[in-house]
């Protein structure tokens, strides 16, 4: 099984739903988890007579992507029928878009491990309606139909074939993830299914031109799935490609609990989806005016915030990047910075430290935050004016995490203040002295290391509110022989 | 008069009147509805006791000095529009139990204008069928003689009205299904420009073609319910928005140098000896009221039936591709698995001219064959719609036979759907190009109606109306009854 | 038309097909299809193909706004099978 020789081609098909108020097609809900087709109204159901009519945020949303990957954006684009039978598409046909999708070429950059940066192009994105949901448990030899989801709108993101690893590809995923975010387009929530991900992977000898015949692994909704489900893919292709075997062009699923694709049997005749431009909608014509007026409304991007980020603020790129992996997270920042100016590297590391970890502690995002901007920017002032010392700043975070408190209610409280009075500093040190002759003669007598002794023992006295600095001061002058 | 021989506009003026009341009118009706079903089968529900409540509430408006014109009046409808809480079954087993649970638009439309709904009626199986003999609910006879059709697919609505049964029903036109209909049973058929009538709960067979429209016992009548059904809707997308002008007042339109065009290709072979004599006839009244005629082609004409069966079935074939038995409609009894539910349910539940059309369209669409035929028929479309507009270049309306002959026996072109297709020959291009067109009644050849058809531009329906009506008034073909039911 | 056109046909378009009704199926397709087939004489060159009779014409868009609540019970009265307001049917395999 050896990889070497071997080079792998992965194009990503992203399905990322809209987050309109009501369906592509029709006036029906979108919100998640309501009971079973209970947002399902009579043109989601496919009943007689019904007929699409299509919602104009849907299109906006989607000239935002278009604009923000660079691409062309469709003067006129067409819907066409793709005609198949599922019980989870009430139609008997989905509305997508074939040969005039409403995006066309773009491209993003994603950031590699090595730093490295590489440009994978997007072949176009388009407009279509969600099928509903299958419900295969507990109904004994039945399945049940949910078609709450049918309807809601998809915008379908269709890479170049340009990624050459598992981790290209999910850095991509990623990308993608935060940008639609940032665009507000889509809640990206991979659990409740609004941002999902088909890899058609292929392998070939390095070298080579041609593309190797391909496997589609469909609906991995997670990023390490993605990651795991592709790796195992190529083993798979390698090891058959190797052994004298053929790759069949198919469609599979991962399965999480096994760690393997396999393949989906029933969705393999060849489906033949006779698209054709549905008579019931008409073209769809995007006036410049409108595309500008779109273009004026976009957010400042995630490359461009970061940019900006580190000039602005002095941060590397990798702490940009981190920084500006959401608009939220990205917003909380600045705010933290404007209360707490002196210094924008200390916020930085503030909330890519202490804060990221109490909200991954907690599993909350950052807009559920237990700390304002504000409230985190009093503490680091507290820091920078030496009111107390890092050490004790984070058991201070801690109080306010847990209270909601302001940095100066728990210091008050809790008596955290730094103890910057030479003369009780001093008053310290002597009874420290006194109580340990024993290694006050020997650190006279050059065993250096035990300042170290003495500083925690001065700390351990004042309760660790002794200022850092002019404790070390101190001690010197007067453990000097 | 008796009340089943008036106009819609002369019951309109009884019923203001007080002369009767729109439950005595409804109940006479219904009386000959249910008379008549035996023998003409043109029927497939009939809403009495509803009716009756409808024609109660419109007496209490007309009491109160409230109401609108067509407030009393009643009406049927073609068993294609959604009706709520009335079976609504397209003339098809797969919808044999199924209750609508919404109104379509032209439904609402005619309720809200005060119309009392007699009824369901009878029509070809999903619209397909140009003589009423796929409907699952038995064939329609004509009026004028049993032993013939009275043409399709609105069969059931076109022998209501000729029957007197009804004096008005709504329809549809896809191909000619309101047009033939309305020639072969002696009546008044009109279909609007694409997109003047919303399609909205008008259950769909080709949806680029379709339209709502009505049968009536004259121009006057079908202008009284245009102005009702006509205008934007704005949950059918290819509604037009487009103001919707007063066809009543527009039917005084002088006749008088009106550039009537003559359709070379219309009057060519495979046009019947008498028929074309009674269409001349009717050519020349409209010369004495001072049109002119001049002679105009459309040279791609005879691609309009080839293009239609292209198009028509490929769109079928995805329309009817949500009867699957799932959700609503026929369900086959025990079904294995989902293919078996859903190749049993639709075998079983759709009739051999649907499955043909589904089957047809189904391989137009298929890889390796959409360029040569669904492509092909698009662009020929667009080459007949070409024709058309060059002709109404010179010319303000065209005239011409609406079927090449009258009414022919049952069953005799069941067995060939080429031959049943060829009957649609003048009347389908008006779909293609999606053109507003009128069928009036214009004479008999051996005790059958003959019909003259008026095909105009886009939008052009006053004109059609005007010079109906122009005709109308001066001659009586439109207002014979046959024996049977006087 | 070839028996495995048909088949394959009417599998797309999920009709069951009794023996008898491939011979008929056959006959009237080729029929219909020599029929169509006329449509090659044309000389389409350049000819733009017609999807609407509304030349012109573009799609209107809806305000994004939620105008349905929830009807399901009245509309399951027409479901062959629902159970718990899941619509039913034999179970899919995937």
């Amino acid at each position: 099984m050896s990889e070497a020789g071997w080079e792998t081609v992965i194009g990503l098909e992203i399905h990322a739903q809209l987050a309109t108020r009501s369906k592509i097609f029709s006036g029906s809900a979108t919100a998640y988890g309501a009971p079973p087709n209970e947002q399902a109204d009579l043109v989601d159901l496919g009943y007689p007579g019904t007929l699409p009519v299509l919602n104009a945020e849907a299109v906006r949303m989607a000239v935002k992507f278009g604009l923000a990957i660079g691409a062309t954006v469709a003067p006129t684009s067409v819907f066409a029928r793709k005609n198949y039978f599922y019980p989870d598409l009430p139609k008997g046909y989905q509305i997508s878009q074939y040969e005039l999708p409403i995006v066309a070429r773009g491209a993003l950059e994603i950031v590699l491990d090595d730093g490295s940066r590489k440009r994978v192009g997007i072949t176009r994105a388009h407009l279509e309606e969600d099928a509903g949901k299958s419900l295969h448990e507990g109904l004994g030899s039945l399945t049940g139909i949910d078609l709450n989801r049918a309807g809601t709108p998809l915008i379908e993101i269709v890479s170049e074939p340009d990624l050459r690893s598992a981790k290209e590809a999910v850095a991509y995923l990623k990308k993608v993830h935060t940008l639609v975010r940032y665009l507000e387009i889509c809640d990206g929530n991979m659990q409740e299914g609004s941002f999902r991900c088909d890899a058609n992977v292929s392998v070939r000898r390095r070298g080579t031109e041609r593309l190797g015949t391909r496997a589609e692994i469909k609906n991995l909704n997670s990023f390490r799935f993605v990651e795991k489900a592709i790796h195992y893919e190529v083993d798979r292709q390698i090891d058959l490609l190797e052994g004298g075997g053929k790759v069949v062009q198919e469609t599979r699923l991962y399965d999480p609990d096994k760690g393997e694709t396999r393949s989906m049997r029933s969705k393999e005749e060849a489906n033949d989806y006779r698209y054709f431009p549905d008579p019931d909608l008409l073209p769809v014509a995007l006036s410049s005016a409108l595309i500008e007026e779109v273009r004026k409304s976009l957010p400042e991007l995630p490359d461009e915030k970061a940019a900006r980020l580190s000039s602005q603020y002095g941060l590397s790129a990798y702490d940009a990047g981190v920084l500006s992996a959401s608009r939220e997270l990205a917003d909380f920042y600045e705010a933290v910075v404007r209360g707490a100016p002196k210094d924008p590297k200390l916020a930085a590391n503030w909330v890519m430290g202490e804060l990221a970890a109490a909200l991954n502690r907690d599993s909350l995002e950052i807009s559920a935050s237990r700390l304002t901007a504000a409230q985190l920017a009093g503490l680091l002032q507290r820091l920078l004016d030496a009111t107390v010392s890092g050490k004790i700043a984070k058991e201070v975070f801690e109080g306010m995490w847990s209270s909601g408190r302001d940095a100066d209610a728990i210091i008050e409280e809790r008596g955290l203040k730094q103890i910057t009075d030479s003369g009780a500093i001093e008053r310290a040190i002597d009874a420290v002295m006194a109580a340990n002759p024993g290694q006050l003669a020997e650190y006279r007598s050059g065993k250096d290391k035990l300042f170290g002794f003495f500083v925690g023992q001065v700390m351990k006295a004042t309760q660790g509110k002794a200022n850092p600095a002019q404790l070390n001061e101190l001690l010197k002058r007067k453990l000097a022989p | 008069m008796s009340l089943h021989r008036r106009s819609l506009a002369q019951l309109a003026t009884g019923l203001r009147k007080k002369e009767f009341s729109s439950v005595e009118l409804t109940r006479a009706l219904i009386d000959r509805i249910e008379q008549a079903q035996p023998g003409l089968n043109a029927f497939i529900t009939v809403t009495g006791v509803s009716a009756l409540a409808e024609a109660a509430a419109a007496d209490r408006e007309l009491q109160a000095g409230r109401g609108g014109p067509l407030t009393g009046l009643p009406l049927a409808h073609k068993d294609i529009f959604c009706t709520e809480g009335v079976r609504t079954s397209c003339g098809s087993r797969m919808l044999d139990n199924f209750v609508a649970p919404y109104d379509a638009t032209v439904v609402t439309k005619l309720k809200a204008a005060g119309t009392v709904m007699l009824g369901k009626t009878n029509m070809d199986e999903f619209a397909m069928g140009s003589s009423n003999e796929t409907s699952y609910y038995g064939p329609v006879k004509n009026p004028w003689n049993p032993g013939l059709v009275p043409g399709g697919s609105s069969g059931g609505s076109a022998a209501a009205v000729a029957a007197r049964l009804v004096p008005a029903a709504t329809a549809t036109d896809t191909g000619g299904s309101i047009r033939q209909p309305a020639a072969l049973c002696g009546i008044t058929g009109l279909k609007p420009t694409y997109g003047r009538v919303s399609r909205y709960g008008m259950i769909a067979f080709a949806s680029s073609l379709d339209q709502g429209g009505v049968l009536t016992g004259s121009a006057h009548d079908a202008a009284l319910l245009l102005g009702v059904i006509a205008g934007f809707d704005p949950r059918d997308s290819t509604s037009v928005e487009r103001e919707v002008p007063d066809y009543v007042a527009a039917l005084e339109r002088p006749v008088r140098g009106l550039k009537i065009g003559l359709v070379k290709e219309f009057f060519e072979k495979g046009l019947e000896a008498e028929t074309e004599r009674r269409i001349r006839d009717a050519l020349a009244h409209f010369t004495r009221l001072g049109a002119t005629l001049t002679e105009v082609s459309l040279p791609n004409l005879a691609l309009s039936v080839p293009a239609y069966y292209v198009v028509a079935p490929a769109e079928c074939s995805s329309n009817l591709a949500r009867f699957d038995g799932v959700r609503f409609g026929y369900r086959c009894r025990e079904p294995r698995d989902l293919t078996d539910l859903y190749c049993r349910s639709r075998g079983e539940g759709f009739g051999a001219e649907v499955k043909r059309r589904i089957m047809t369209g189904t391989y137009v669409l298929s890889a390796g064959y959409y360029d040569a035929y669904y492509l092909k028929a698009q662009q020929v479309r667009r080459l007949i719609t070409d024709d058309f507009a060059r002709a109404f270049a010179q010319v303000d309306v065209l005239m011409g036979p609406t079927t090449p002959t009258p009414a022919f026996a049952l069953g005799a072109k069941t067995s060939d759907p080429i031959t049943m297709y060829l009957n649609d020959i003048y009347t389908i291009g008006a779909n293609l190009a999606g053109l507003p067109a009128l069928s009036i009644p214009c004479g008999f050849v051996e005790e059958l109606p003959v019909g003259l058809q008026l095909i105009g531009p886009h939008f052009g329906e006053e004109v059609l109306l005007g010079a109906a009506h122009a005709y109308q008034r001066e001659t009586d073909w439109h207002t014979r009854v046959p024996v049977t039911y006087e | 038309m070839k028996r495995e056109q048909i088949e394959s046909i009417a599998h797309l378009a999920r009709l069951e097909l009794k023996e008898a009704e491939v011979c008929a199926y056959q006959e009237s397709l080729t029929k219909i299809l020599d029929f169509v087939g006329e449509l090659e004489r044309a000389n389409t060159q350049g000819v733009a193909p017609m999807a609407h009779p509304l030349a012109g014409l573009t799609q209107r868009l809806r305000p994004d706004n939620v105008t349905e609540s929830d009807q399901h019970e009245r509309y399951q009265v027409n479901a062959p099978r629902v159970e718990a307001g899941l619509y039913l049917v034999p179970k899919v395999i995937e």
